[in-house]
């Protein structure tokens, strides 16, 4: 469901990211619908969970998300990127209710959602704090400044979870600077690490119980999967980063995903 | 406006002031491990659970903010103006102020008068990147007063601001009691016709200094402190251009961008009449005592009374040409 609407909402775009998009989906569809504590009809309320897209391209899948949620009708995602849309190109927390936090320059939103974590402990209360983080988007030292922050402080209410679909927009994260693997470093930045396929509901779903039960230290997923997944000729092909589907484009991907369902 | 005849930097105002406001006002405050010189470290020690040194990354120290206030809290964060505007300029612009949270960006060590750090450490462009950013309020107060003052105000006031202040100890001009800060609103410090003197920050005193070396002259010139220099009090500032028809700024910051910027933007707007900046003339610092820096670059009294007189020219030159 989350997959077509990233579909209806980048090709009515014309423009947008389906790529790393489709590759969250599945996790954006247990933290929403399985995970966290929200309130669609309240979405400032203050003692929610929250979610902060640190990947902030990937947005047309936190908006397909919180469409399908009820935070704004689901017809509203074709109007993404539009100059009279309140969905733009990337999370913006002041125009779009559900969206906790503005991203879109990488390495940023994960240093927010760590000072969301804080605030929590400040204030001594019982959210947690969710966010994906980009493979690529490791290449920024700010994550780093971020995790080690994170670490310091025992964040427990933290979970970093880092989007391993191996492409970035020049090409293979690992024929860039690769910051892979992930794992030891990690462990070694101070985080209880688990590594899941990204497209396994039952991995996501021992994932996120094993962190809410890990305390005194943050939880990172590393969670390996595929850059245009459930669309067969979108799947680990670069070119879809950042280009969307042509009218026949989209009826095939539409086809395989309702083929899926 | 008097001057109470005591030095003090205005980083060690603000040190104080966090303090004394912490009493009564809910915020945390983060540093990048240099406490110790912003003097964040008083504040750390009073109340140490609301105090978080995010060690030597300007950038996340932002980013954290941006999510302490998202999540609600007001948040004070502090290094030096150097690495606060400069090497977090675009967590500032991207993380705080885009979604205009209430994060105080309090920046100490501005300006040449850093001293013996040299060009690395002065910031001369804060003011420049900080003014250009939508929904940023930018202060830079004169004096000891009105540094705590600026603090306090933007504590209560919701929404980014980004304050500067110096490591170096300038005259305390404004007593505390009868003392008020008016945001958004330019200080007439000294009255006159002849010409106007707007300055910001620790030139402000040399402005004053200025006044009276030229008084003797028998010119008297007008005196205007801008504490706020966004959003700038362009209602004082056409008003000096209107009635005294000469105008020279004063600031500890390069010439390009900061207050003489914003007043020349003002005055061609709305009053043109000539306006000449004094500032540093687009170079980089150097290290140095502070006194004989300020010669080196030209930022004293006596530099200010040759810049008046040839506003003062200017202003003839014009005259005639009607």
């Amino acid at each position: 469901m989350i997959r077509l609407g990233i579909l209806d909402g980048t090709h009515a775009a014309a423009s947008g990211h389906p790529g790393g998009s489709l590759s969250i989906a599945d996790i954006m569809s247990y933290l929403y619908f399985a995970e966290m504590r929200v309130n669609p009809a309240n979405p400032k309320w203050s003692d929610r969970d929250r979610f902060v897209l640190s990947k902030g391209h990937a947005a047309p899948a936190l908006y397909a998300t919180l469409a399908r949620k009820g935070f704004f009708p689901y017809e509203e995602l074709t109007t993404l990127r539009r100059v009279d849309s309140r969905l733009q190109g990337h999370p913006d927390m002041k125009g779009t209710p559900g969206v906790d936090m503005s991203t879109g320059s990488l390495g940023q939103g994960i240093s927010a959602a760590v000072g969301m974590a804080l605030a929590a402990k400040v204030d001594k209360k019982d959210y947690r704090v969710y966010t994906i983080v980009g493979d690529g988007e490791s290449e920024e030292g700010q994550v780093w400044e971020a995790l080690m922050f994170a670490a310091r402080h025992d964040l427990d209410n933290l979970c970093v979870v880092i989007d391993y679909n191996g492409l970035q927009i020049d090409g293979p994260v690992a024929n860039i600077v690769n910051p892979a693997p992930f794992e030891g470093k990690l462990a070694s930045f101070g985080f209880h690490v688990i590594t899941i396929d990204a497209h396994d509901f039952a991995q996501i779903e021992a994932a996120f119980t094993e962190a809410k039960a890990v305390k005194g230290k943050p939880t990172a997923i590393v969670a390996n999967s595929v850059k245009g997944k459930g669309v067969s000729f979108m799947e680990n092909q670069v070119k879809w980063h950042g280009s969307t589907p042509n009218d026949e484009q989209y009826a095939q991907a539409v086809a395989e995903i309702r083929a899926q369902m | 406006m008097l001057n109470t005849g005591k030095n003090v930097a205005t980083r060690e105002a603000y040190g104080k002031a966090l303090v004394e406001l912490g009493a009564d006002h809910d915020f945390v405050v983060l540093d990048a491990d240099l406490s110790e010189a912003t003097k964040t470290c008083y504040f750390a020690k009073a109340y140490p659970d609301r105090f978080f040194d995010c060690g030597i990354a300007e950038g996340n120290m932002i980013g954290i903010a941006a999510g302490l206030a998202a999540a609600g809290k007001t948040v004070v964060a502090s290094s030096f103006a150097m690495f606060a505007a400069g090497r977090a300029f675009e967590q500032i612009r991207n993380s705080v102020a885009y979604p205009h949270l209430n994060v105080k960006i309090c920046a100490t060590h501005a300006g040449i008068t850093v001293g013996e750090d040299g060009a690395t450490h002065q910031c001369l462009e804060d003011l420049a990147i900080m003014r250009a950013i939508p929904g940023v309020t930018v202060l830079n107060p004169c004096d000891a007063t009105e540094a705590a003052a600026a603090l306090k105000v933007s504590l209560e006031t919701d929404g980014p601001f980004y304050i500067r202040f110096g490591r170096y100890a300038v005259p305390v001009l404004h007593s505390n009691p009868d003392y008020e800060f008016h945001l958004g609103k330019g200080e007439l410090v000294a009255t006159g016709d002849d010409a106007t003197i707007i300055a910001t920050g620790m030139m402000v005193g040399t402005a004053i200094e200025a006044a009276m070396i030229l008084a003797a002259r028998g010119i008297r010139v007008r005196v205007i402190n801008i504490h706020t220099i966004k959003p700038l009090d362009c209602s004082i500032v056409r008003k000096a251009a209107a009635e005294t028809g000469a105008i020279v700024t004063a600031e500890e910051h390069n010439v390009i961008g900061g207050l003489g910027s914003a007043v020349a933007e003002c005055v061609a707007e709305y009053c043109p009449v000539p306006v000449i900046r004094m500032g540093v003339n687009d170079c980089f610092g150097r290290s140095g005592k502070v006194p004989p820096l300020l010669e080196a670059y030209e930022l004293t009294a006596d530099a200010l009374v040759n810049k008046v007189v040839a506003a003062l020219q200017l202003k003839e030159k014009m005259a005639k040409k009607d």
